[in-house]
């Protein structure tokens, strides 16, 4: 049983961003274990709209009273969404890591490769080797 | 790697332990650094800062020997008196900034944890001639701070010894919760607050009692994290960032904290010199127009050129400000310059401002 919450619904990164799928689009965020990580969130910086994106290519910044850490295209594609009201109210990382605190949504350009993804059960092993 | 007496407490309450200067502090604890930050502004908070070092310094030459290494005129401390003051190198840059306490028989010198060896070295060797000893107390005293709107309230339900007859910049020796303690109305926040100063074994025994008093009023145990935004947005200086052995107090601002006219001092010559010619640099306060989070060692641009660089930068918790401190040449560090911070590799707009950003309650 972990301290941090890892929902079943979606998919995850070894650089611990979340990935939920609906339809043709994937909204992305951080995960609960990240935002922990983190520390009080003070600022994020979004990719824009339209944007091309390529998988494991930096695109937002998350920015803590700790550090700045990048976060990460999950899957290629398009930037077709970002979490305008996200800039200022950072504290919803924390707070709602998996719900208001999402950062972007992207159209995959191979949505094929969201199964390619971390499970909940292959993420929950990253975050362990981690935090131990 | 120093651990304090207090490491399994702070473990215990689920605080995020890193290292700093050689010692394993408490970064935050579970309610995080912008509630610590807060509740100091508001209530109060109490912060493990053993890692600090204290020197006494006694013998008949302690008053000459002191006014030779600091840059403050030493004799105008009363008895009972604290006060700020930096030590500077012949060449006039910055050994350390220190807080000395003016006590009974002696002084009391407050360093920094990275600088302990250093400094003691350096006051040795400073101190052939005078008829003094340089005492290195820091592992046998132990170090807290108590701060905040509501630190009087609650040290007073420890103590008999009347705090409201406690002025800033003053110290007494009194009992806090069964324990010997000296009581500097001092600190590095911006707010109302105590520094204690007593035996080391006594730890527990203080930091619980403290926790304990405190409950009614919102006291929480603050880390280092929130140590360092309450500092920054007074403008104290942090050495390592702000000041360091390459940088004098005149560029760092701190030129009051230099007494020129008390008579000759280590750096005197060289401090006269920068005051009468000016300094090419200065530390200024910075505030972002555009939004981003400036930090320590990112380039500060002036006309699109690298001419500066962020010494600490953050957002402010209480100004809700992204704020920065940071070297520009002196002919560009008036008020309104706009200047551009680089942040991931992106020029952002910023503009010098009045510092300190939070004014002292003390001063106001």
């Amino acid at each position: 049983m972990s301290e941090y919450t890892i929902l079943d619904d979606r998919r995850y990164t070894k650089t611990h961003e979340w990935i939920l799928l609906e339809g043709d689009i994937a909204t992305v965020g951080i995960s609960d274990y990240a935002q922990h990580a983190l520390s009080d969130v003070v600022y994020v910086e979004l990719p824009e709209v339209g944007q091309q994106v390529e998988q494991g290519e930096a695109v937002a910044v998350v920015e803590s009273v700790k550090a700045a850490e990048d976060v990460y295209a999950p899957l290629s594609g398009e930037i077709v969404a970002i979490n305008e009201a996200l800039p200022d109210n950072p504290e919803w990382v924390n707070e709602d890591p998996y719900g208001k605190g999402w950062f972007f949504k992207l159209k995959p350009s191979d949505p094929s490769a969201y199964d390619q993804l971390l499970d909940a059960t292959a993420y929950q092993k990253v975050v362990e080797e981690e935090a131990h | 790697m120093n651990k304090t007496r207090l490491y399994d407490k702070h473990v215990a309450a689920g605080a995020r332990m890193v290292t700093f200067a050689g010692w394993l502090l408490p970064v935050q604890y579970p309610t995080g650094p912008i509630a610590e930050h807060h509740a100091v502004r508001t209530a109060a908070g109490l912060f493990d800062i053993d890692h600090m070092g204290q020197f006494v310094i006694h013998g008949p030459d302690a008053l000459p020997f002191l006014q030779h290494i600091m840059t403050w005129d030493v004799s105008t401390l009363q008895p009972d008196d604290a006060h700020y003051s930096l030590m500077c190198y012949h060449d006039g840059t910055v050994v350390d900034d220190v807080f000395i306490y003016r006590r009974d028989n002696d002084y009391m010198v407050v360093v920094n944890a990275a600088n302990r060896k250093k400094d003691l070295r350096w006051m040795v060797q400073q101190a052939r001639g005078f008829n003094v000893q340089v005492t290195d107390v820091s592992d046998e005293t132990y170090m807290l701070a108590l701060q905040g709107p509501k630190a009087q309230t609650i040290l007073q339900k420890l103590t008999d010894l009347d705090l409201s007859q406690l002025p800033r910049f003053t110290a007494k020796t009194g009992v806090v919760a069964g324990i010997m303690t000296l009581i500097g109305r001092t600190g590095y926040t911006g707010e109302d607050g105590f520094e204690l100063y007593f035996a080391a074994d006594q730890a527990e025994r203080m930091w619980d009692a403290l926790l304990d008093a405190g409950k009614e009023e919102g006291l929480l145990p603050c880390g280092l994290a929130a140590r360092d935004s309450l500092r920054f947005e007074a403008c104290f200086p942090l050495y390592g960032h702000e000041i360091h052995a390459g940088i004098d107090p005149i560029s760092a601002r701190l030129g009051y904290f230099v007494r020129t006219e008390k008579g000759p001092f280590i750096g005197r010559d060289a401090l006269l010199k920068i005051r009468l010619e000016g300094p090419s640099q200065k530390l200024v306060g910075l505030e972002m127009l555009d939004k981003g989070v400036p930090r320590h060692g990112y380039t500060v641009l002036i006309d699109g050129k690298p001419r500066g660089h962020v010494t600490t930068g953050m957002k402010s918790p209480t100004l809700n400000k992204f704020l920065a401190l940071a070297y520009i040449p002196a002919e560009h560090s008036q008020i309104g310059t706009e200047v551009e911070v680089v942040i991931h590799d992106t020029p952002k707009k910023a503009v010098v401002v009045k510092t300190p950003f939070y004014v002292p309650v003390y001063r106001r």
